[in-house]
């Protein structure tokens, strides 16, 4: 359920923290932020939006962190591969 | 017997049965083309006068709002009757226009269309020569309903014909999908959304009548995808030439404010309507050929081929991504909605 | 677009599929539960079925809150509307379609009821504030993932005073569903793919009954393809080592603890409703969520009289098997002949991401191409 889709914070709206302007690919539109003012928000931070509202802010760690592992996938083998082809076990 | 022709057994018309899916062709397939005794069911008519082979067609306008970025209703009322022209391989050359005006619009308002009706006509260099005003009592119809019928000269080169298409032949695209569409839900309001798109509403004959120059022999099939998208124009392909259409999902052109809306609605833009875009199917010999023709008409730039015609007894459209992954492409039934889940 | 072109990288699904292959024994047969619609859709949408090996087979879950609405509901929201002029229904995209004992909210819309699509509940609070003699009823529905949006519309209504907006809650939750549905019998569930976004909310830790009573793993995933596919590698790891863990795939959005201002939120506007009855599934305990006393002002179904409405479903159709997993969407007698989406039966082929809608609209893509 729920299609929800990143979004950059391009403006923080109001004194409260309540709205935020975000872009999706050139798209615009007010979110209300409230649900994640306890993260701290600032502009250009990105956030998973959902029916109008920023549900939860992404993490470019978590996402580079996990491109890197499905990277590595089989590399490991391959080293392992090469290392056995050496006979040093 | 007329009344075994009758498929259509709904009590009550619908909203669907207008949005150029599933439900429209139930409607025109299983009530209109028997009782009108109609075979093919194609954007514009055929019609033999003499020595000359006439298109005729008619369409009608119901947009809301009237204006919006990129154009208004009367834009589109001459633009999408000289397109269907268009997609008959016809020469555009005459319109005649009905309005019918809801009393207590405001004179400029309408003033307003019938400039844009002009402009568009002169742009696209037919001439508007008659029609009909009717006016209705507030609230019976929205602000301005347009109708306009047209006729063109077809091309004695061309043969246009879903049953010529066969396994091999190219589909071209002749630029970026779902403008139309997403301007209109936006300017709607209802969204609260803000982007910088705008309707692609315009006369597509000046693509092709440099397609038809240099791939006429090649050039089996057009349409323009307006209601119901991409999804719906090819899938009456598939249908009406009983073959199955591959797409390459990388080669169809989305602009990327286009998909982002796409992507917060939940909405797909293979369903949603162009005004300034067509498909052609043209054999792989002229493919090349038609593509550069198109190409080199200020505003064919990003015409692309996007797909292939397979054999296949199952008469369907498929899209297969960049990572081989294939999925169904279907025709909706009514009008795409936004969703949340 | 950031965040969704990198996880569809062309390199790193074949490597991803390559590695399922590689791990996968011919004798395996893994039945997965992906419980989120969302999840069936992307499944069918990037075409993964077919990519993956067949010892995987998928057995779509409940995960649809438009498709596990009782049926009687929407007719008893859109009668509140159809009875009174001044009452204005709102309700989301995919609420539209439903078919309802007197036509869907659309049908109702052309034939002049008051019916109005929303993409936010905070645009139906809006349309209540712009229409000061009209009432507005939210008719809100949605898993965890939603719930919050709904409470913290219904606190900025209370905040601002409007007294003519009402939310007619359907909201559900997805564990306790989960659960009922590992408690049929005959009923083989070898792991699960946790619905991304409702974890946004819920967290990890509710999941930790199903990896800990029932011995289930669970994965928290993504929606795109690569996101699909780790999530199954790990499934696969664990199955074959034995284990039953929640683990989180999704971790560049979901956290252990889930959204705790969004958890507070909603606790401080909905209790569990004692039981909802789920379509197919029967009533449930505590899977629901009902507005509390102190927000009655703002509940539809304390101040108007809704009468419950309880549809007649055709015997044939199969819905709730279906959402139960026990039948796939094609095995259901009606489906693709009486029940399609130009006529649908059931919600589960309305809703683009009903399991039915999903099987009708690309059944033909297992195809060889």
């Amino acid at each position: 359920m729920c299609l929800a889709i990143p979004g950059k914070i391009v403006e923080l709206l109001d004194d409260r923290n309540q709205y935020a302007m975000i872009d999706v690919s050139g798209v615009r539109r007010k979110v209300n932020i409230s649900l994640i003012q306890h993260e701290g928000v600032k502009v250009n931070d990105w956030v998973l939006i959902h029916v109008g509202f920023a549900m939860n802010k992404i993490s470019e760690k978590q996402a580079l962190e996990q491109l890197q592992l499905l990277q590595e996938i089989g590399e490991d083998k391959e080293a392992m591969a090469e290392i056995k082809g050496y006979q040093f076990d | 017997m007329l009344t075994d022709k009758i498929a259509f057994r709904e009590p009550t018309i619908q909203l669907s049965h207008g949005a150029g899916g599933k439900a429209s062709r139930r409607l025109i397939e299983g009530l209109l083309a028997p009782y009108f005794n109609m075979k093919d069911l194609n954007d514009a008519a055929y019609v033999q006068a003499d020595q000359a082979k006439i298109a005729f067609t008619a369409d009608s306008f119901v947009v809301n709002p009237l204006r919006f970025p990129g154009g208004s209703i009367g834009e589109l009322a001459i633009n999408g009757t000289v397109n269907d022209i268009a997609m008959s391989g016809a020469k555009p050359l005459a319109i005649v226009s009905t309005l019918i005006i809801e009393a207590g619009t405001e004179t400029e308002i309408l003033e307003a269309e019938i400039k844009a009706m002009q402009e568009a006509a002169e742009k696209a260099n037919v001439a508007i020569v008659g029609g009909d005003t009717k006016v209705v009592e507030h609230q019976k119809a929205d602000k301005l309903f347009i109708t306009t019928a047209g006729i063109g000269l077809v091309d004695p080169r061309v043969n246009l014909s879903a049953g010529r298409v066969q396994k091999g032949d190219k589909i071209i695209l002749s630029g970026p999908i779902g403008d139309h569409g997403i301007t209109i839900l936006f300017a709607r309001g209802e969204l609260d959304l803000e982007a910088d798109i705008k309707s692609d509403t315009r006369a597509v004959w000046p693509f092709v009548a440099k397609l038809i120059d240099a791939a006429a022999p090649g050039l089996k099939w057009m349409r323009d995808p307006t209601r119901g998208g991409m999804a719906t124009a090819l899938n009456e392909l598939a249908r009406d030439a009983k073959v199955a259409i591959v797409l390459e999902e990388e080669a169809i052109q989305v602009r990327p404010e286009v998909r982002g809306a796409c992507e917060i609605l939940g909405l797909d833009p293979m369903h949603i309507a162009n005004e300034g875009q067509f498909i052609a199917v043209v054999s792989k010999e002229y493919a090349d050929d038609a593509l550069k023709a198109i190409r080199q008409v200020p505003g064919g730039e990003q015409a692309a081929i996007i797909g292939e015609v397979h054999e296949s007894d199952r008469h369907i459209v498929l899209s297969r991504s960049s990572y081989g992954g294939t999925r169904a492409i279907d025709m909706l039934v009514g009008d795409p909605l936004p969703r949340i889940c | 677009m950031r965040f969704i072109d990198e996880f569809r990288n062309p390199e790193l699904i074949k490597k991803t599929l390559e590695e399922i292959e590689r791990i996968i024994e011919p004798d395996d047969h893994f039945r997965i539960m992906e419980a989120c619609g969302g999840h069936t859709y992307s499944i069918f949408h990037f075409g993964l079925q077919e990519l993956l090996p067949k010892n995987i087979e998928f057995i779509h879950g409940p995960g649809c809150p438009v498709c596990v609405l009782p049926p009687g509901r929407v007719d008893e929201g859109l009668e509140i509307a159809s009875k009174n002029s001044d009452v204005i229904f709102t309700a989301f995209g995919d609420v539209m379609r439903v078919p309802g004992k007197k036509g869907s909210p659309l049908n109702h819309k052309a034939m002049g009821t008051d019916v109005r699509m929303i993409y936010s509940p905070l645009d139906a609070l809006d349309i209540a504030i712009k229409n000061p003699d009209k009432k507005v009823i939210l008719f809100a529905i949605g898993f965890e993932t939603t719930a919050p949006s709904t409470a913290i519309t219904v606190l900025r209504a209370k905040e601002l005073n409007v007294d003519n907006f009402f939310v007619y809650s359907n909201h559900v939750k997805i564990v306790p569903v989960l659960k009922s549905i590992l408690d049929q019998p005959n009923m083989r569930i070898d792991g699960f793919i946790g619905p991304g976004h409702a974890s946004v909310i819920i967290g990890a830790h509710p999941y930790e009954i199903i990896a800990k009573d029932y011995n289930k793993p669970v994965v928290i995933s993504g929606f795109e393809p690569l996101d699909i596919l780790q999530s199954i590698l790990m499934l696969i790891k664990q199955l074959k080592n034995g284990e039953a863990k929640v683990e989180i795939q999704y971790k560049r959005v979901v956290m252990e603890e889930g959204n705790v201002s969004a958890l507070e939120i909603i606790d401080q506007v909905f209790e569990d409703r004692p039981a909802f009855e789920w379509r197919g599934l029967g009533a449930i305990q505590n899977s629901a969520l009902k507005l509390r006393p102190e927000f009655a002002k703002w509940d539809a179904e304390v101040q108007f009289n809704v009468q419950k409405i309880t549809i007649e479903e055709n015997k044939d159709a199969q819905c709730g098997d279906v959402l139960k997993g026990m039948l796939k969407p094609n095995q259901c007698k009606l489906f693709g002949k009486v029940c399609t989406p130009d006529n649908p039966v059931g919600a589960l082929m309305v809703s683009s991401e009903g399991a039915c809608a999903t099987y009708y609209n690309h059944l033909y893509s297992t195809m060889n191409y």
